[in-house]
């Protein structure tokens, strides 16, 4: 339950920033090859914000779908898994989008 | 706010009528904190000549035992530490003591990874001195703690023959993050049904760049070539 560590490390970073204002919602860009699963973050997130200036904030989640350049056909394509190959049968491949695990803004008052 | 919603309809956006709000940008990384903390960590092993590898791997393909030959097969070579991370219990430190290796426990308690944190602490308790190869086993599992860097130099994933080959698939995040993958109890091979060539493609699916070798550490079969990557001008 990885979601739990990285929900109080958002948590601490938006409270930081807040100073004392109180937190209304959170907004978080997600990958599709984070390991990070949107409902568990849900979860850990209304857990850590207990107690906080963040205590009740919604948190918003912008889900990124993965994607790679190929390095052999130049073709770029979203992935559905994280199986790395390009539909010409390479594996050679990097990865364009799919590993953002942000914060992306706080709406404070 | 649309023309056509009710005045009697839930507010189910009860900020958005506070003249008072504000909205911050911020586009941090969520995990900028423990990668700072991996990076000062990174920075001072390296200054000391200290190389650190992270091993990761579910629970039961060996670790431990791995690490208790690998210390005795380099006795001597250069200074050997390690850095124990389980939930609970320092059985898995009393195993490495025995061999006569430094070591530090580290129990995460709920925590299913270590990260960078705990990582800088058990090297300033350990103090590995100058020229260290020092190994972090990590805590058992094969989801959380692919997205922690440590400042390790490199991340071995070890899966063994009795788990299934298909394993890189299942878990592909823990797979994807791996240097090198070392399939162990490959003297158990008889026995099950692994198949090691199918288990060499599923992780170059996930990850085209990983080595992967095949050995027993339990036997000794194949460690040479284990050795011989601790030992590469990469990992040095």
């Amino acid at each position: 339950m990885h979601e739990l560590s990285i929900a109080e490390s958002v948590v601490a970073a938006v409270c930081e920033r807040a100073g004392d204002r109180r937190v209304h919602s959170v907004r978080m860009r997600i990958g599709a090859f984070t390991a990070v699963v949107p409902d568990a973050m849900q979860f850990c997130f209304g857990l850590a914000v207990e107690g906080t200036v963040a205590d009740g904030a919604r948190l918003d989640i912008e889900h990124r779908p993965g994607a790679v350049h190929c390095r052999a056909c130049g073709a770029d394509t979203d992935l559905a898994d994280m199986l790395l190959l390009c539909p010409c049968g390479s594996a050679d491949v990097a990865v364009t989008a799919g590993r953002e695990l942000q914060i992306v803004s706080m709406e404070v008052g | 706010m649309r023309a056509t919603r009710r005045p009697s309809a839930p507010h189910d956006h009860p900020h958005a009528h506070s003249p008072a709000t504000e909205t911050i940008s911020l586009e941090e990384k969520v995990l900028a904190r423990n990668d700072a903390i991996a990076a000062e960590v990174r920075s001072r092993l390296a200054h000391r000549g200290i190389v650190a590898v992270n091993l990761m791997s579910s629970p039961g393909s060996g670790k431990t035992t791995l690490l208790e030959r690998t210390i005795r097969d380099l006795d001597g070579d250069r200074p050997v530490a390690v850095i124990e991370g389980d939930q609970e219990t320092p059985l898995d430190a009393e195993r490495i003591r025995r061999t006569g290796c430094a070591v530090v426990q580290v129990n995460t308690g709920a925590g299913c990874h270590l990260d960078a944190a705990m990582m800088r602490a058990a090297v300033n308790k350990l103090d590995p001195s100058p020229g260290t190869l020092l190994f972090v086993e990590n805590v058992g599992n094969l989801i959380c703690p692919a997205l922690f860097d440590l400042g390790e130099r490199a991340k071995v994933v070890i899966i063994s023959v009795t788990e299934g080959a298909d394993k890189p698939l299942k878990y592909p995040h823990m797979f994807a993050v791996a240097d090198l993958v070392l399939v162990n109890k490959v003297d158990l091979l008889p026995y099950v049904d692994f198949d090691l060539d199918a288990c060499r493609r599923h992780v170059s699916a996930v990850n085209a760049g990983a080595r992967v070798l095949a050995l027993s550490a339990t036997r000794g079969d194949d460690v040479d070539a284990w050795y011989d990557w601790l030992t590469a001008p990469a990992i040095r």
